[in-house]
């Protein structure tokens, strides 16, 4: 039979022996690549590792032991303290909502606006291709800077609370979920979308119709993964003001004294909270994918 | 007797994929299973395959209950019972040959796999193989570069490569034109008198079961409807497998390239004026 799918190279037939040194050749220089990747990798770790050891204060190894004193400490007051623990989730709750609603809210916003860079900078959806790189470039940035810097910025510029939080959080979160859904959406099958065309469906219309019910599954739970990173990023921004849980979690920290058990009820709050959105996360996606019926 | 089906049955839900179906082959024959999608074609050789397990029955090869096999046993027994698919089911953005030493993982340990060394003598061998399917020159492309009647060139020669003892074909020419068609039937018919290997093919055309089969099995709602030679694969029992009527002419959806088209003829020449 004719050769349908050779190539200009594959055009005259060899004799198998020479395709086999050939191949063996190739295969060769492809384990001698990895072998020489393999050494400098392992060079590059031992040298970086004895520089960082260098640079540090105390030594890494001779610090190792210390590593359990800090979280030993925590959890032996705390288990003393055992029996205000049910009190003390009542008692944060309010912050624990609070931090809650800013990640909710940012995860939201900053999801929406990632939706529509994430379709606008991939390759083959985008409605104006040579744009691609600036808004590939603005969700670069948008991912750059540190949502803590922004944070700050703004709490200077409009005081505290959760309103700065939110901004900074879903700026990030734009940046962040832009790429992860453009590149879901870039291994999204176009036989759909030409079907859409086809019958003349404008832009906005073969992306609703032909790329988000491909992608849906896959962008829902990088959504909802984003929500716990959030959730975290949230608490975090608590340090600097934002209010929220994380702001209690300073001040019980920062004392010390007699009230790492409130420490302790923060962190088993959040814990339960991360649990229970990844148990969501699992329910809306398997509804998802197999169908409501399932 | 070298293999036995003593009522074998899958049951999907509430529907029997494959019902208590019975059937035995002497010798290394060419079978051919024909009937409609849905009929437990597949289920069947995935069954043989234990891809899927079987609700109940036996079966039996060179004596041995290949249905009670578990854990290394049947992955044993997998190797000896080569599988070619429909879609082919390389890893696409593996080059050729890798994709054909993929045929001997059975006796390969993981962590060897996992850094891709395969013994000097298997590389030449899976060569070997391509060359005599007359694909040696693609070895070291993506298998995903290829077309489709090379890439199933590729899954027969992963699957020569097991060295198996029986080759189960699941409408290996389906998803290809009818020139490579031919190609991938001959390649079966090939291997199945030149090694002795026995072949098991589910096919979709009558054509070409009558033209590769010695044997020939016919399904409908998962029994076994029909069991002969391919002579005896008249249209009135071909109706019958596919619970079609009068109206049923096979010609109609044949892949095999018509001498004869006299009668659509005169209508193209009208569309040409």
């Amino acid at each position: 039979m004719a050769q349908t799918a050779a190539g200009p190279l594959a055009a005259a037939p060899r004799a198998l022996p020479g395709i086999q040194t050939a191949y063996l050749d190739q295969l060769r220089r492809k384990r001698m690549y990895g072998g020489i990747l393999l050494v400098i990798f392992v060079a590059m770790m031992v040298s970086g590792f004895r520089l960082a050891e260098y640079r540090n204060a105390g030594g890494f190894l001779s610090g190792l032991p210390m590593l359990g004193a800090f979280p030993a400490e925590v959890l032996s007051e705390a288990w003393r303290n055992r029996a205000n623990l049910p009190a003390l989730f009542v008692q944060f709750l309010p912050s624990l909502v609070e931090t809650l609603n800013i990640a909710a809210v940012s995860t939201l916003l900053g999801g929406l606006a990632a939706v529509l860079l994430a379709l606008l900078s991939t390759r083959g959806l985008a409605p104006w291709p040579r744009l691609i790189p600036v808004f590939r470039r603005f969700m670069d940035a948008a991912r750059a800077m540190p949502e803590i810097v922004i944070a700050l910025v703004l709490i200077y510029i409009l005081g505290g609370g959760p309103v700065p939080a939110v901004i900074a959080i879903a700026l990030h979160t734009s940046g962040a979920l832009g790429k992860l859904f453009s590149e879901v959406a870039e291994n999204a099958d176009l036989k759909p979308v030409e079907g859409l065309a086809s019958v003349g469906a404008g832009w906005g219309q073969r992306m609703a119709l032909g790329i988000l019910p491909q992608v849906a599954p896959n962008w829902l739970s990088y959504a909802l993964m984003r929500l716990e990173i959030n959730v975290r990023a949230s608490a975090i921004l608590g340090f600097v003001g934002e209010g929220g849980i994380g702001h209690d979690l300073k001040l019980a920290m920062q004392w010390g004294q007699g009230r790492y058990d409130k420490v302790v009820a923060i962190f088993l709050l959040l814990f339960l909270t991360i649990v229970i959105i990844d148990r969501l996360s699992d329910t809306a996606r398997a509804r998802l994918v197999k169908g409501a019926g399932a | 007797m070298l293999l036995q089906v003593r009522n074998v049955s899958r049951v999907f839900g509430k529907k029997a994929a494959v019902d208590a179906i019975s059937f035995q082959v002497a010798t290394a024959g060419f079978v051919g299973i024909i009937g409609r999608s849905g009929a437990g074609k597949s289920t069947f050789l995935r069954m043989m395959n234990r891809l899927t397990d079987a609700t109940a029955g036996q079966i039996l090869f060179e004596g041995r209950d290949v249905l009670a096999l578990q854990g290394g046993a049947k992955r044993e027994w997998q190797s000896q019972c080569a599988m070619i698919f429909q879609q082919f089911n390389l890893v696409p953005r593996l080059d050729v040959a890798s994709n054909v030493l993929h045929g001997t993982l059975n006796r390969r340990s993981t962590l060897a796999t996992l850094f891709n060394l395969w013994p000097r003598a298997d590389i030449l061998k899976a060569l070997e193989i391509l060359d005599r399917l007359g694909i040696a020159e693609q070895a070291p492309k993506r298998a995903e570069a290829l077309s489709g009647g090379q890439q199933q060139r590729v899954a027969i020669a992963r699957a020569l490569m097991q060295d198996p003892k029986i080759i189960l074909a699941d409408e290996p020419i389906a998803s290809l034109d009818p020139m490579n068609a031919q190609v991938v039937m001959d390649t079966l018919k090939r291997i199945n008198v030149e090694d002795g290997r026995m072949v098991i093919a589910n096919l979709h055309t009558l054509d070409t079961a009558r033209r590769y089969c010695d044997r020939v099995i016919g399904m409908r709602d998962g029994r076994i409807v029909f069991d002969g030679t391919p002579d005896q694969l008249s249209t009135q029992v071909a109706r019958e497998i596919y619970g079609a009527d009068d109206t049923f002419n096979e010609a109609a959806t044949s892949t095999a390239i018509p001498s004869d088209h006299r009668a659509d003829d005169a209508y193209a020449e009208s569309l040409m004026a």
